[in-house]
């Protein structure tokens, strides 16, 4: 056996490195858009808020941008997790939705403790996520149709019930919102005699975001590490070979449709049950967008969970920022633009990695390659980083 | 100017790819009106040399010749230029098209932007009857035989005036029949003055047609031989570089116990509202090789996933070992004692994205000796999987954690077979397990068929090739249209006999 491939040639390393230069792309063009609007104030007023996102305003700016990774956290791994199995779970959205509905009754109208709301918004979201799942698996219905359509199956039947016309028991007529989760219902936000609402001057900082980097550090884990993972991933990467080895497919769509449902139903619970924000019922044209930010943080990561992490923290980190710039120059929309186009660019991330791989490699054409495998150059040549997050049907 | 007295040359061709030489210094030289045969393994560098020729590659060293003169060829459309023409493995038709259609496709006769069918029907009927190649003009290419749209392929050369034609492995998908027919149109072809390059491994074929024969092997030219002046050892070896033993040795035995039993199989078509397979029963005994012979698309591959499990059955029953096992789940056919090396290593064999040592436990990673409340023992899964490289001689990259796409054909192959094989099964189910290997691999892989019959299992092989039907089985069984048409013993039948039954023109 010859030696062990060679850390910076891995395929982690040169998809983390692909992720870098997507972000570093899209922060020139964002800075070349602000240019053309702001001139010379374009640093100082606007590029600047951006890069230092909450730091700009320390310690209440870190405080937000935690509060606004954590769902972003668990719609990434919701989005990443159905990629590993070949699904593409556009759907994330309405089981955040479903999830927000959940736990917003059980803390609202039955008072009950956090984790009983937090697992009932779990629940909720579950459900939702496994609907589309069972059409994928029995009827084969593409899931990217049905779990749109539940988007809005979900956003509109929960929102009809939340307003109740206009007297629903959730629904707090004065505001146009639903009633503050208070008291017990509320997730701590204490851990270890750490204030984290205290030490960031921000009140909904809650333990929110451990339990978001608990439940992706569990992901990677039944990833990795356990038969379940290997069969979705088995799955994911060659159906008709998981069914030839007798890997239960329709089981597995099901069960993973069902995780990512859960999974972005958790993250609205973060998010509510730490009082960030309350649900506003008659918005009713707007789905949440962490569900198809999710789409972009499970992209910018490569579907990896722990990747997930950081890739939240980043976008929740510009989007932070873009609210800060001097907003009579810019609009805070700015920090989309960003982060649209680093996940356009993620798109090409294949292209990126493949170049990467071939500057990293290159240099070293005497290392002897394994025959056969290379004689056919026509036969396609895509990496073991080829199935990452990309859906193949 | 003299006339060279090669159509084409091929002088010191050398095209290299990061790592490896695919060709190395190679030259060929074709004979006006000869058939050349050009002979080697898997990865030998036929494929790269062909598509140097077609201009696909630059070479890095070497020129063509064409008629004595240097030409440069930067793509395809150069080589249509100098009227070379390629009969591809799979042909390039489309199906709803008629024959004519095909024929003319590209370089269609008009007038005034109008069609002149005519004049192009009668071009091709004095082709079709000056060679010999029986077409019907006005058929559907999806309607005809095999053999026809083989025909369809040349007449699509002939009629672009090639003077040319390169033959890529044509025989793989013809009955004995059809071959023979083919062989008898390429020396008409050659006889007129047409040149021929017959890519194949088959060293059959090419001791019956080609005038001389020219063996690649690991990117190196060998030779050129006059195949007069040659035997069918000799080119074996010079191809594989070692003595190959064609006659696969086993002894007699009488079969055991019945292990598998099907009784009135049917299993619905998925292309047509006909039945793929029409109340088929047949049984396999311990310490046998049942071989199921036939033409591809006869209903082989859904008999065999309906007995896999990867399709159910519309009536019939299946039993393994005395068990009944017509519904059950094809994790249950496997616990029960199947094994199934599969027609399409890509599409069921192998995931491709997954390592070697994934693959390896592919069927078995839930077993105990693998996982432990659901986690995997990847020590465990290591340790087996070097194992089964070490002994089945897998070979590849970087062992077990090497990426399954990344491995040549025949090791994949050999990972599939020693992962179906070492689930010590009671029956194995071995689907074409030498499609598109090399001699050097089919030999390997057929020891091990007859040494898991030797074992005492049962072993049912489906096949497409003649050569491992008469060579490997005990029982041959012949598949027609979805139906077993004849049951033979391999030592009284002829191959001739067996294409009979094969294309539908005998039954029992």
């Amino acid at each position: 056996m010859e030696k062990k491939q060679s850390f910076f040639t891995s395929a982690g390393f040169v998809s983390l490195l692909s992720s870098i230069i997507c972000i570093i792309i899209g922060l020139v063009v964002g800075f070349v858009v602000l240019l053309l609007l702001g001139g010379e104030k374009a640093y100082s007023d606007g590029f600047r808020q951006i890069l230092l996102g909450g730091f700009y305003m320390m310690p209440s700016g870190i405080g937000k941008e935690i509060v606004t990774a954590a769902p972003l956290i668990m719609c990434g791994l919701s989005v990443a997790f159905a990629f590993k199995t070949g699904l593409f779970n556009i759907g994330a959205s309405g089981q955040y939705t479903l999830g927000a509905f959940g736990g917003l009754i059980f803390a609202i109208l039955l008072h009950a403790p956090w984790y009983v709301c937090l697992l009932m918004a779990t629940l909720f979201g579950a459900v939702w996520g496994a609907i589309p799942g069972i059409f994928k698996a029995y009827l084969n219905v593409n899931e990217v149709i049905t779990s749109i359509m539940f988007n809005w199956i979900g956003l509109y039947g929960c929102n009809t019930i939340m307003y109740g016309r206009g007297s629903g028991a959730m629904y707090n007529a004065k505001q146009a919102k639903t009633f503050p989760v208070t008291g017990g219902s509320l997730i701590p936000s204490k851990i270890f005699g750490w204030d984290l609402a205290e030490s960031f001057g921000y009140k909904s900082c809650t333990i929110a975001i451990f339990l978001a980097i608990i439940v992706a550090v569990i992901l990677y884990i039944i990833l990795n590490k356990t038969t379940f993972g290997y069969e979705l991933k088995a799955c994911g990467s060659n159906r008709n070979a998981a069914k030839y080895a007798g890997i239960n497919e329709r089981r597995n769509i099901i069960l993973s449709m069902l995780i990512a449902g859960a999974l972005a139903g958790f993250g609205a619970g973060l998010f509510y049950l730490s009082g960030a924000a309350q649900w506003i019922p008659g918005d009713s044209t707007a789905l949440p967008s962490e569900g198809f930010d999710g789409i972009s943080v499970a992209l910018l990561a490569s579907s990896n969970p722990i990747g997930a992490i950081f890739s939240a923290l980043f976008i929740s980190h510009i989007t932070t920022g873009g609210g800060l710039m001097n907003a009579s120059l810019f609009p805070p929309e700015i920090a989309d633009i960003i982060s649209g186009i680093i996940i356009y660019l993620c798109a090409f991330s294949l292209l990126f990695r493949n170049m990467i791989r071939n500057l990293l490699t290159g240099r070293k054409k005497e290392k002897p390659a394994p025959a056969k495998a290379q004689l056919k150059p026509d036969a396609p040549a895509a990496g073991p980083a080829a199935n990452d997050g990309k859906e193949r049907e | 100017m003299a006339e060279s007295e090669y159509v084409i040359e091929m002088l010191h061709i050398t095209k290299e790819f990061p790592g490896i030489k695919a060709n190395d210094d190679i030259t060929l030289q074709l004979r006006r009106g000869e058939v050349h045969a050009l002979l080697g393994e898997n990865g030998a560098g036929k494929s790269t040399l062909m598509s140097v020729l077609f201009g696909l590659y630059q070479p890095e060293q070497g020129i063509i010749k064409k008629n004595g003169e240097v030409v440069k060829i930067n793509d395809p459309n150069d080589a249509n230029d100098l009227n070379i023409g390629m009969v591809h493995q799979h042909f390039k038709l489309v199906e709803c098209f008629t024959v004519l259609d095909n024929i003319i496709l590209g370089v269609e006769p008009s007038k005034a932007g109008f069609l002149q069918k005519k004049q192009a029907r009668e071009k091709v009927v004095a082709l079709s009857e000056k060679y010999g190649l029986r077409v019907d003009p006005d058929a559907r290419v999806e309607d005809i035989s095999v053999g026809m749209q083989q025909r369809t392929e040349i007449l699509k050369m002939l009629y672009r005036d090639n003077e040319i034609l390169i033959f890529d492995e044509p025989t793989a998908v013809l009955t004995p029949q059809e071959i023979d027919e083919l062989m008898q149109i390429m020396k008409n072809l050659a006889a007129e003055g047409k040149s021929i390059l017959f890519i194949s491994h088959k060293l059959a074929e090419i001791m019956a047609v080609a005038d001389r024969c020219t063996v690649l092997r690991k990117g190196k030219c060998i030779g050129t031989v006059n195949t007069s002046e040659t035997s069918m050892e000799e080119l074996s070896s010079m191809m594989v570089g070692r003595q190959v033993n064609f006659k696969v040795d086993k002894q007699d035995r009488t079969p055991g116990e019945v292990v598998l039993d099907v009784q009135g199989l049917t299993v619905p078509s998925k292309l047509h509202k006909n039945n793929a397979v029409k109340d088929v029963s047949l049984q396999v005994r311990r310490g046998e090789i049942v071989c199921l012979a036939g033409i591809e698309g006869n209903g082989q591959t859904e008999f065999v996933h309906a007995l896999t499990g990867l399709e159910r059955q519309s009536a019939g029953s299946i039993t393994l070992c005395g068990r009944d096992i017509s519904r059950a789940s094809i994790r249950q056919r496997s616990k029960d004692g199947m094994s199934h090396i599969p027609e399409d290593r890509h599409k069921h064999g192998l995931v491709l994205d997954f390592t070697l040592e994934q693959n390896m436990v592919l069927q078995r990673y839930w077993q105990p000796q693998f996982q432990k409340g659901g986690f995997i023992k990847f020590d465990a899964v290591r340790e087996y999987s070097d194992k089964l490289i070490e002994q089945y001689d897998v070979r590849s990259g970087q062992g077990s954690v090497t990426i399954a796409r990344s491995m040549s054909g025949g090791n994949q192959q050999k990972a599939i077979v020693a992962r179906e094989i070492d689930k010590e099964p009671e029956l194995l189910v071995a689907v074409q397990p030498t499609r598109g290997l090399d001699v050097g691999a089919i030999e390997y892989i057929h020891k091990q068929l007859v040494a898991q019959r030797d074992e005492n299992k049962a072993v049912l092989l489906v096949s497409l090739e003649l050569d491992e039907v008469m060579n490997v089985s005990d029982r041959i069984l012949v598949m027609y249209e979805g139906e077993i048409v004849g049951e033979f013993d391999p030592k009284n039948v002829t191959v001739e006999e067996l294409g009979l039954y094969m294309a539908g023109a005998k039954r029992m």
